[in-house]
C-alpha cells in the first residue's frame, strides 16, 4: 500500500492533518479570493470616486459596529473554548461554548439588521434615486434639522458598503445555522476527544468570519 | 491526552482569553486612533491597516491553530496570499 494510500485508508492526507479539516482548509483559501476581489473592487472604486464616500462615522455608525465586533470576536474565543473542552473531553463544556457561540452569532446579525435598517431609512441605500445620506449629526437632528443638509457620499458608498457587509453577513448567518446543526450533533453525543473533526472545522469557519470581519471593519469603517 | 482516531493531532493550548484580551485592546486601539488622532491620512491608514493585519494573524495563528499545524498544511493556507496580492496590485493599477 502506497503512503497516500495508507493515509487515505486513515481518513487523513498526505497533508498530514485529516480530510475533513484539509477541505475546509481549501474551501476558505477560496473564499480568501472571494473576499480580496471584493475588497480590492471597493478600494479602487473608492480612490477613483472620492466624491462618492464619506469619512469615517459620518454616516456610519461606528460606536455600535465597533461593540459588533467586539461580540464577533468574543464568539470566536467561545468556539475555541469549545474546542477546547471537546479535545479534553468534557461534553457539557462543549455543548456550554457552542451555544455560546451561535447566540452571539445571532447576536451579531440582528445588530447588523438593526444597524441596516437605520441607515436605510436615514437615506443610505445603493440606489441613486433614493439616496440621500446627510451624515449622522444631520440624522439625529431629526428630519427638520436633515432639511437643506449635505448629502454626504453617493450611491456608490451604499452599493459597495451593503455589498462588502452584505457578504460578510451572509457568511454569518451560514455560520450560525451550521452551528445550531454542531450543537444538535453535540447535544446527540456524536463528539468526543477521539472525534473532534467536526467540531474543529465548524470552528476554522467560523474563525475566517471573524478574521474577515477584522479586515472589513478597518476597511469600511476607520479608513 | 487521548490520541483522536479522526486524525487529527491534539494542538497545544495557547492562552485563549489572553488573545482575546489582545484582539479586543487593538479593536479599541483602532477606533480610537482612527477619530481621536490628527495622524496623515497615508499614515493613518497604514496603521490601521498594520494593525488589522495583526488581529488577523493573532486570529489564524492560535485560533484557528495554525501555529501548530504541520508545514505543509501551513504552506497550503498561506498560498493564496500571493495570489491575493496580485490581484489587489492589478486592480490598483487601474487606477495609478
Amino acid at each position: 500500500m502506497t503512503i497516500a494510500a495508507a493515509a487515505m485508508d486513515r481518513g487523513t492526507s498526505s497533508f498530514g492533518v485529516y480530510n475533513v479539516k484539509l477541505g475546509m482548509w481549501v474551501f476558505l483559501l477560496s473564499e480568501v479570493m472571494f473576499f480580496t476581489g471584493l475588497i480590492g473592487t471597493y478600494i479602487i472604486l473608492r480612490f477613483a470616486n472620492p466624491e462618492q464616500f464619506a469619512r469615517p462615522g459620518e454616516v456610519l455608525n461606528v460606536p455600535l459596529t465597533a461593540a459588533n465586533t467586539f461580540f464577533l470576536i468574543c464568539s470566536s474565543v467561545t468556539m475555541v473554548k469549545a474546542y477546547a473542552e471537546i479535545e479534553r473531553g468534557n461534553q457539557q463544556g462543549l455543548k456550554r461554548y457552542l451555544v455560546a457561540t451561535a447566540l452571539i452569532g445571532m447576536l451579531f446579525v440582528g445588530i447588523q439588521g438593526v444597524e441596516y435598517w437605520k441607515l436605510a431609512h436615514e437615506g443610505f441605500v445603493p440606489v441613486a434615486a433614493l439616496y440621500k445620506a446627510v451624515g449622522r449629526h444631520a440624522a439625529e437632528a431629526g428630519e427638520a434639522g436633515a432639511v437643506g443638509a449635505a448629502v454626504l457620499g453617493g450611491p456608490l458608498y451604499g452599493t459597495t458598503f451593503y455589498t462588502m457587509t452584505g457578504f460578510h453577513g451572509a457568511h454569518v448567518t451560514i455560520g450560525v445555522l451550521c452551528l445550531w446543526f454542531t450543537v444538535y450533533q453535540a447535544y446527540r453525543g456524536r463528539y468526543s476527544a477521539q472525534n473532534v473533526a467536526g467540531v474543529e472545522a465548524m470552528g476554522l469557519y467560523w474563525h475566517f468570519v471573524d478574521l474577515v470581519w477584522i479586515i472589513l471593519f478597518t476597511i469600511v469603517y476607520l479608513i | 491526552m487521548t490520541e483522536p482516531i479522526d486524525g487529527a493531532a491534539a494542538h497545544p493550548s495557547p492562552n485563549y482569553i489572553l488573545i482575546w484580551v489582545v484582539l479586543a485592546v487593538l479593536t479599541a486601539g483602532e477606533v480610537a486612533i482612527a477619530f481621536v488622532s490628527h495622524l496623515p491620512q497615508v499614515a493613518l491608514i497604514l496603521i490601521l491597516v498594520g494593525l488589522a493585519i495583526w488581529k488577523a494573524v493573532l486570529v489564524a495563528l492560535y485560533y484557528m491553530h495554525l501555529k501548530f499545524e504541520p508545514q505543509r498544511l501551513k504552506i497550503i493556507a498561506l498560498a493564496p496570499l500571493p495570489l491575493a496580492v496580485i490581484l489587489v496590485v492589478i486592480v490598483l493599477s487601474e487606477h495609478w
